[in-house]
């Protein structure tokens, strides 16, 4: 709620300039996002040059510049170069189209290059970023930004969105959270964090029992499952209100899943005695019952156009992963590999379903075409990786992992590669779920 | 009322005689002998007596003891049926109680699926004490799923503990 604040008020107190003549985006997207992570664009983010060069100026500089690149680099589209190879002084050399050499930067393999001018002022930054093509000497982005220090991070934030929108066409990840569990305070509590980590902030205080949390599509909405009165019921929070409304039926209340766009949710209940999967309103009310089976039904994603569900069931023994077509009312089983298969997921851009399937030695996360077909493992050899979630723009996923001991929060591409931890809390850390994007551009 | 009685005598005499018949150890039968004479000429004078004092707290530990399920079943063991219906012969015999049935996991699967098979679990262990004359409203069942174990090493033993219905006395 205060960060909404915040945003507003960088958003008026913010100046960004475009210059020069409008550059409008390549005709064709640089990255294309539907393909395997198989080249990494190779990109120089030098140090800022810096406008009068006074130690402190420089320190907030290079802080800008670091965080510019590991913003780009956690994308996992670019190889962000050694700094140690450039031939290029910002302090002499200029940042401008105009006085660049390119040479400099092919000769590296630098294919983009992000320059930057930096200007501290009291407590007032200005800062110029430009994004070049190398190989055609061409300027792509050009943006000026003033405002507080304090809003360093999201004009930063600002300018990768940018260069992400340039290369992909899409609006990124930037602006979306990620909420998950976590028992560092000895109960399972929510949080949230921003996309890499940053500023993880409890968001629960239960002092009891609280899991799955889940988005809605406006992110205005966080429904999760709390012992708080003493059974596993559902509650619905308006985070900027902090207000709640409960689902507390006899049986367990769990596995909120928002229908996209929408201000309803499916959810597993099973007060008729049986686990079953039930559309709700935003308030709690049924609106339908969506599965028909004895047996456990738990876990419902939606595909993004809300026409069908996947979720888990037991209704041919183990658990394995069906998807319901809503309209038509049939079912399907999609995961026929592996003896026990739960925690489906569907993708923002709806062709794949990540998943968790139990192995000999652990769990492992698995990502699988709507028919079905040839399953692709994402983790192996370590322990147990569990919970998978897409990012809004379906390009990365977040899991959770004891692979180091404690279960913690990791991000990797959706393709698999660049397995990283996100954040060090104490406790364990479990069933993250990412919120859609909301940066304003 | 008498019919139920004799109901509910018939159904504890018959029940172990079936578990014999499907051959269970012999521990079973004669675990399983005890609480049968116990209700039929006990109920009437012990509920309106100071029943609560006493005598439930040497017989309470029958509600101490869990029941455990097989790994990623709901369904009652022999042994599990057998713990309970010396369960139902305490519960009928203190017919004041109301009990909390909570059904646990060990944390093999994921804790969603957990969930929901420890619902199941209390939910088994409910219908089965229901069906041997306990009132169903003096039994509510609450799932843990992973959520709760008794035993964090990873192995066969612990998980074994972990899998349980635990019955607790309101």
């Amino acid at each position: 709620m205060r960060r909404g604040i915040k945003l507003y008020i960088f958003i008026i107190g913010v100046m960004i300039i475009t210059f020069g003549p409008a550059i409008g985006r390549a005709e064709y997207d640089v990255i294309d996002i539907t393909k395997p992570f198989l080249r990494k664009i190779p990109l120089a983010v030098p140090l800022f040059k810096t406008a009068g060069g006074s130690a402190e100026e420089k320190r907030s500089s290079e802080t800008a510049a670091d965080f510019l690149s590991d913003t780009l680099d956690f994308t996992g589209y670019f190889k962000t170069l050694d700094r140690g190879a450039f031939l290029f002084d910002p302090e002499r050399n200029g940042v401008t189209l105009a006085n660049l050499n390119f040479q400099n930067w092919t000769v590296v393999g630098a294919e983009l290059l992000v320059t930057g001018y930096y200007e501290l002022n009291n407590d007032n930054i200005s800062i110029e970023l430009r994004l070049f093509d190398t190989f055609k000497a061409r300027r792509v982005l050009g943006k000026k930004y003033s405002g507080k220090v304090s809003n360093q991070r999201a004009i930063i934030l600002r300018f990768c969105s940018d260069v992400i929108h340039y290369l992909t066409g899409g609006k990124g990840i930037f602006g979306s959270k990620i909420a998950f569990v976590s028992n560092g305070t000895g109960n399972k509590e929510i949080y949230i964090c921003a996309f890499d980590g940053y500023d993880s902030r409890r968001l629960t205080v239960n002092n009891t029992i609280t899991l799955f949390p889940a988005w809605s599509t406006d992110s205005k909405w966080l429904a999760f499952t709390s012992y708080k009165a003493g059974n596993p019921d559902l509650y619905i929070r308006n985070l900027a209100k902090g207000r709640e409304s409960k689902i507390s039926k006899q049986g367990i209340n769990i596995t909120p899943a928002w229908a996209p766009g929408k201000f309803e949710l499916a959810a597993t209940l099973s007060f008729s005695g049986d686990q079953e999967i039930y559309l709700l309103t935003g308030s709690g009310k049924i609106i339908k019952r969506i599965t028909k089976s004895r047996g456990i039904d738990v876990t419902p994603t939606w595909s993004p156009d809300g026409k069908k569900i996947a979720f888990v069931s037991n209704r041919a023994g183990s658990a394995q992963i069906y998807i319901k077509d809503l309209d038509s009312a049939k079912v399907r089983r999609l995961t026929y590999e592996g003896r026990k298969n739960t925690q489906p997921t569907w993708s923002p851009r709806g062709d794949k379903i990540a998943y968790t399937s139990e192995m000999e030695g652990g769990h492992n996360i698995f990502v699988i075409g709507l028919d079905g077909q040839d399953p692709v493992q994402l983790t192996y050899d370590s322990r147990d990786n569990e919970a998978p979630a897409w990012s809004p723009d379906g390009s990365l996923i977040v899991f959770s992992s004891n692979r180091q001991g404690p279960f913690r929060i990791y991000v990797m591409t959706a393709y698999g590669t660049d397995q990283r931890r996100l954040l060090v809390l104490a406790g364990e850390q479990t069933n993250p779920k990412w919120s859609m994007n909301h940066l304003n551009n | 009322m008498q019919k139920k009685i004799w109901l509910m005598i018939a159904l504890v005499l018959v029940i172990p005689g079936l578990l014999f018949a499907v051959g269970c150890q012999k521990k079973t039968v004669t675990q399983a002998k005890t609480p049968a004479p116990a209700p039929a000429p006990a109920p009437a004078p012990q509920t309106q007596a100071p029943a609560p004092v006493s005598p439930p707290d040497t017989s309470a530990m029958i509600m101490q003891e869990d029941i455990y399920f097989e790994f990623d079943k709901a369904t009652l063991t022999p042994a599990a049926q057998d713990n309970l219906m010396r369960k139902a012969a305490w519960l009928r015999k203190n017919s004041n109680a109301i009990v909390t049935i909570e059904g646990h996991c060990d944390e093999r699967g994921t804790n969603e699926y957990n969930l929901a098979l420890g619902d199941r679990r209390a939910d088994s262990a409910k219908a089965f004490l229901v069906d041997l004359g306990v009132v169903a409203s003096r039994l509510t069942t609450i799932s843990y799923g992973e959520e709760r174990p008794l035993c964090t090493y990873q192995n066969e033993e612990c998980w074994t503990k972990n899998r349980r219905g635990h019955f607790a006395i309101n």
